[in-house]
């Protein structure tokens, strides 16, 4: 019973947060709502008993990505009246970007539906979770059958992190920049020189 | 070589420990303060706190209401306004400070030619409201007869110097 | 706990109990437990930490507050609790408010997987390093939505450099923490504490994960010498600028929660929790929790040692030294404790 409520409640705030998001005025107020909406797929998760998604769905989402979503979100100027200008020019293009997506959906969810296969298939056979727990198993599929595809995903990733490094990290003219490792690099007897200074003289 | 020193010294972060030791054995020296309120420093005669007004030892009050204080005060904090008492002397009928104004210039004290208003050694007069700072006459007065044994010995060691 | 409990009223009043209320009680019981012992710890090392610095700078500290200053803490409190709560003209009143409670109560939340001794725990969750990760990373949250739901520069600024600074110095402790699960082969904080039996993680080649992992938790928890998100001589007090009263004092509680938590942290990754040194018998008639508390306690000291040594970071020496210094030092500790682990075949299963 408990875990049907949970369930229910969970499900709930989940949609309607996701909804919210697209749906509230303030840019900073949808970030929120994305993150309520983060935490309860995450509590979703872990009624599946899946506890180990449902950590890293809040570290990875919540914890970094959603921060830097905030982090522009917070640092934009928005006219309001400027972004419902076009509005209506987009609605057709969206709308209908839109129905395609909605289309693609429901044929996965039909597809589910149909072959009734997805359980059966031998690529998500796992030990059953009394024998592991389930980040074991997630582990023990991840580095063996799904090695390939994990470290072709972390290649990409390094790619895209290069790339975008490449793209901002570039020699302006005219910029001062400290070296650090000179910084760090210096001694004190290199910082300062203790003179003796004769009264009446000065340092001549 | 000096940069293999330089890595070992900042991967060992020699720097760092040597600094906390130093800290550390700072936690044992005797202390460079005092325990304030139960222990307190020492004040200078001419130390310029808390006023008061003074009476002579017959129970008179010094004040003749000269105003002098009044014209001579940089922050304008004293009000005063005099009338003829009952035995025909010039007397304060009011005499306020404003505590909140008063800047503890002195002022006032070297312009009294009676030695009535002074400031006194008493620097621990926080109050809880504003209100309390505008001191009268009356406050001022027992500031006086409270303080009179300290203010008496300050003037006296003060006097060869003025 | 439930059943105790059921026991207890049966006893006292002759009630017996629902079971399903028993257990709920028994949840309440247990927060409470922890919460109240919490906050009573947070107002004691305020004191402490006032103490330490004191005496490091020839001062003594809080000395009139009861005796040796030591009601500082509850004065202080009963005073932001009698003072005003402003609200800014121009902030986001919601987010203004929801910001501070954020802290207080992730702060809060962590301690519930936190085990105190062999069994003595709210919440043996089996992947309770990942949970303590999780909510430090959410602490990021309070501060970021504080200081731009004050609509100030100086909160604003604040809040920036905190949340990058957070951000970047979760990375690191994350691998650091990766070292610890691959030697230990747990994600249950009891189990680290129990694969630590007779050698504590800080006597083994993880030393440098623990030195980084304690610099990082200075980062993470805005300690000196980073305390750039509130460098009272450059922003003023950063994101805690426009707050005052109850606001500031849960943002306050908050900080030194997790302050504590960082310390129970280092000291059940590193330290063996509740362990003793040795694995000798004499040593286990101390109980447990008596060695985890001196534990947090010398954690704690070492905080505030380092705040009364180690002058202010520059901004960009904190991003270098994140980037720059600890995410390799602590990848390539993971790669030699794997390879170590994997040669001498000491991988736990």
């Amino acid at each position: 019973m408990i875990y049907a409520l949970a369930f229910y409640l969970f499900a709930t705030i989940t949609v309607i947060s996701a909804i919210m998001v697209i749906a509230s005025r303030n840019p900073v107020h949808s970030v929120l709502f994305l993150i309520l909406a983060f935490f309860n797929s995450a509590g979703l998760f872990v009624l599946l008993g899946a506890e180990f998604i449902a950590m890293i769905l809040v570290i990875v989402y919540v914890g970094a990505v959603t921060v830097l979503f905030l982090f522009v979100v917070m640092m934009l100027d928005i006219d309001y009246n400027e972004l419902r200008k076009g509005f209506q020019k987009y609605l057709l293009v969206g709308g209908l970007i839109g129905i395609v997506l909605l289309a693609e959906l429901a044929l996965v969810g039909m597809g589910w539906g149909l072959t009734g296969h997805v359980i059966t298939d031998p690529a998500t056979a796992i030990p059953a979770l009394a024998q592991m727990s389930n980040t074991q198993a997630l582990g023990s599929l991840l580095y063996t059958r799904y090695v390939f595809l994990f470290q072709m995903a972390g290649m990409i990733l390094l790619v895209a992190m290069i790339g975008a490094i490449v793209l901002t990290h570039r020699k302006r003219p005219g910029v001062k920049k400290q070296n650090v490792n000179k910084q760090v690099m210096r001694r004190r007897h290199e910082a300062y020189e203790i003179v003796k200074v004769k009264p009446g003289q000065g340092l001549g | 070589m000096s940069l293999l020193k330089h890595a070992a010294r900042t991967f060992l972060l020699s720097d760092f420990v040597k600094a906390m030791w130093l800290t550390f054995r700072y936690m044992f020296r005797p202390k460079a303060t005092i325990n304030y309120p139960y222990e307190k420093g020492p004040l200078s005669p001419r130390f310029r706190g808390e006023h008061a007004l003074r009476r002579y030892p017959d129970g008179e009050e010094r004040c003749i209401a000269c105003k002098l204080c009044e014209a001579i005060c940089p922050a304008q904090a004293i009000t005063i306004e005099a009338a003829v008492a009952a035995d025909g002397s010039r007397r304060t009928t009011r005499y306020d400070i404003d505590m909140t104004k008063c800047i503890y210039c002195g002022y006032c004290q070297e312009a009294c030619p009676v030695e009535a208003i002074v400031e006194g050694p008493n620097f621990e007069f926080a109050t809880e409201t504003r209100e309390e700072l505008f001191y009268n006459k009356e406050k001022l007065l027992k500031n006086g007869e409270m303080w009179e044994q300290e203010i008496a010995t300050n003037l006296k060691l003060d006097a060869p110097y003025r | 706990m439930a059943d105790l409990l059921v026991e207890f009223f049966q006893w006292g009043f002759g009630v017996t109990l629902v079971p399903w209320f028993a257990t709920l009680l028994g949840i309440v019981v247990g927060i409470l437990a922890i919460v109240l012992p919490l906050l009573l710890a947070v107002a004691m090392s305020v004191y402490m930490d006032r103490k330490v610095w004191a005496g490091m700078q020839l001062r003594r500290g809080p000395n009139v507050v009861g005796p040796w200053g030591l009601m500082q803490s509850f004065a202080d409190g009963l005073k932001l609790f009698l003072k005003e709560t402003i609200i800014p003209a121009s902030a986001n009143k919601f987010v203004f408010l929801l910001a501070p409670a954020l802290t207080f109560l992730l702060a809060l939340v962590a301690w519930a997987v936190i085990p105190f001794d062999a069994g003595v725990v709210l919440s043996n969750l089996n992947v309770g390093v990942l949970y303590l990760f999780a909510i430090s990373s959410l602490g990021v949250y309070g501060i970021i939505l504080s200081g731009w739901a004050s609509n100030s520069r100086y909160a604003f600024l604040g809040a920036l450099r905190c949340s990058a600074q957070m951000v970047s110095y979760e990375v690191s402790i994350g691998f650091v923490l990766v070292t610890v699960l691959m030697t230990a082969g747990s994600l249950n904080l009891s189990d680290i504490v129990m694969a630590q039996k007779g050698q504590w993680y800080i006597f083994t080649p993880l030393l440098p994960m623990a030195v980084v992992f304690f610099i990082s938790a200075l980062a993470e928890t805005n300690r000196p010498p980073f305390d750039l998100p509130e460098a009272e001589a450059e922003i003023v007090a950063g994101y805690q600028v426009e707050y005052s009263s109850m606001a500031f004092a849960l943002f306050f509680l908050g900080e030194y929660a997790n302050i504590i938590l960082m310390c129970a942290m280092v000291s059940i990754l590193f330290l063996g929790g509740w362990l003793p040194p040795l694995d000798w018998a004499p040593l286990y008639i101390i109980p447990g929790w008596i060695w985890f508390f001196g534990k947090i306690f010398f954690v704690f000291f070492l905080f505030s040692w380092v705040k009364a040594t180690v002058p202010r970071y520059r901004y960009d020496q904190l991003m270098r030294l994140g980037w720059k210094v600890f995410l390799p030092l602590s990848l390539l500790w993971v790669v030699l404790t794997g390879v170590f682990l994997l040669l001498t075949g000491k991988i736990p299963v």
